[in-house]
């Protein structure tokens, strides 16, 4: 059901990890099945300059976290925000419908982790 | 390397089988229900088969049925017997852990205007025959108890439940799956009025099943048509996969003890590696009245079908309770039912041996097994490994 860069972006993804002293850090749980997910920013200026993460979820949610950091990495803040889950969907050249949601939990830690960059800046 | 431990899932035919089977897709290929010869010798071949099946099952050839498969066959069960008998009652008593097939028609019969009581098991999975006992009510018309558990493999004290139905008069029907590649089963010594078989569960064809059905019991049909089966389940018979289900239960009784050791041995090896090599991992379901070739781990911290696509991408076939997995994103009802944490049953992962399974296989598995479960561990953000003690965060 997972094509194959789906699979081999879960397998090998490069972004898994911390930033310690991150800059942004947004945590969200995903309300259909219980997982979660945890981006890490580092921020120069008004600049993502590097994204990691951390997911207890399925492959899907994990590829999606691996796909997602490295989409906004280089970008602005407002740039990384405009980045949707069917973006991230697309890049991973489609996920099985009821998987689309755990793209959607990418997206939402992103979006927290710029909140939590902004609540202190 | 390729291994295949979701023999619950399915199983591979059994080359002696597919060479029993072949014959009838081709050269014997008439319509068993046909007066001329041609059918006439695929109804011969029926015959036989249903005089092998009875005699293994302990049953008489004629209460023994032939369906598409255990599905059929629970949901015929169940739903013949409310039309047939809901004039005396409307109570239904099963259990939290059954298969889909049942949970779901008994989901359409409460809609229908039945009462279903579904009992709970306890840690190690397993029914008390005293609770059913005591759900008995006056119009209790049918008790449905699985007789082992297609997850962690509990095997059901259908004996005890059985004497007490019969006792009482009430029908007593199980799903029995998964058991029947593995346990003996005797219709007569058990007091089971129906039960639900699946042959490529033992290394039979898929879309094979039967419906015992005890002489004296009367259910309504599920499937409206020609006259097969005694004018009880219509459809063209399936005579290779008849053929082929006859011989696939021949064989696995034949061959019980010693397929059955076999796996146990490989079973408890792999337990005991896994318990002790890998931290924080739970056996879901007891060790005690669990089928020889189930084992059923949670791995905490780690999300059930991430460690099942990880085995998957390095050749190893298993299966996961996780809510990810399900489709309906619900986590395993069976692993709840034992009082497990929503956490162990969405890392749940079931192994499931078969008779072919080697030594290297569960070796290889294990060390793929560590790596992984480490891996994602250290992909989560809710492990935490600090000062050598690991914690959710
Ligand atoms: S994270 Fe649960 S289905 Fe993807």
């Amino acid at each position: 059901m997972y094509n194959k860069k789906v699979l081999e972006t879960f397998a090998h993804p490069k972004n898994v990890g911390e930033i310690e002293n991150a800059d942004g850090v947004g945590t969200v749980g995903n309300a259909s099945c219980g997982d979660i997910m945890q981006v890490f920013l580092k921020i120069d200026g008004d600049k993502i300059v590097d994204a990691k993460f951390k997911t207890f979820g399925c492959a899907a949610a994990i590829a999606s976290s691996e796909t997602a950091t490295e989409m906004i990495k280089g970008l602005t803040l407002d740039e990384a925000l405009k980045i949707k889950n069917s973006d991230v969907v697309e890049e991973l050249e489609g996920l099985p419908p009821q998987k689309i949601h755990c793209s959607v939990l990418a997206e939402e830690a992103i979006a927290e982790a710029i909140k939590d960059y902004r609540s202190k800046h | 390397m390729r291994v295949y431990l979701d023999n619950s899932a399915t199983t591979r035919l059994d080359d002696e089988v597919l060479k029993e089977m072949i014959p009838y897709f081709s050269d014997v290929y008439g319509n068993a229900s046909s007066l001329h010869a041609f059918g006439r010798e695929a109804l011969a071949a029926v015959d036989k088969s249903r005089e092998t099946i009875a005699s293994l099952l302990g049953a008489n050839p004629n209460e023994i049925y032939f369906t598409s498969g255990g599905t059929e066959s629970d949901n015929w069960a169940l739903k013949g017997a409310a039309q047939a008998y809901g004039k005396y009652g409307k109570h239904i008593i099963t259990t939290a852990i059954e298969h889909p097939a049942m949970m779901e028609t008994c989901h359409k019969l409460e809609k229908d205007g039945f009462d279903v009581t579904y009992i709970g098991v306890n840690s190690d999975g397993l029914v008390d025959p005293e609770e059913i006992k005591k759900a008995v009510r006056d119009d209790t018309i049918l008790v449905s108890v699985m007789f082992a558990n297609n997850e962690m493999g509990a095997i059901q004290p259908i004996g005890e439940i059985g004497r007490f139905c019969r006792k009482e008069g009430i029908l007593f029907h199980t799903d029995a799956v998964q058991a029947a590649g593995t346990i003996k089963i005797n219709v007569k010594e058990l007091n089971i009025d129906m039960l639900s078989l699946s042959a490529h569960k033992f290394h039979g064809p898929k879309g094979m099943g039967l419906l015992y059905l005890r002489n004296g019991v009367k259910i309504e049909k599920l499937i409206a048509g020609g006259h097969q089966e005694r004018g009880n389940r219509a459809g063209t018979t399936n005579t290779p996969g008849i053929v082929g289900m006859a011989k696939a239960l021949e064989i696995a009784v034949r061959d019980m003890e010693k397929n059955n050791e076999h796996m146990r041995k490989l079973r408890d090896y792999f337990i005991d590696r896994v318990e002790k090599e890998i931290p924080y991992c739970h056996l879901n379901g007891g060790r005690e009245h669990r089928l020889v070739n189930n084992a059923n781990f949670s791995f905490d911290y780690i999300e059930g079908e991430s460690i099942l696509m990880v085995l998957d991408l390095n050749g190893i076939a298993v299966s996961s309770g996780s809510a990810c997995s399900s489709g309906s994103l619900e986590p395993s009802h069976v692993i709840l039912a034992t009082g497990a944490s929503m956490e162990q049953a969405h890392s749940s992962i079931r192994f499931s041996l078969g008779k072919e399974t080697t030594k290297e296989e569960i070796d290889y598995t294990i060390e793929t097994l560590k790596a992984a479960v480490e891996k994602l561990r250290s992909w989560s953000p809710l492990f935490k490994q600090t000062e050598g003690e690991s914690h959710y965060v």
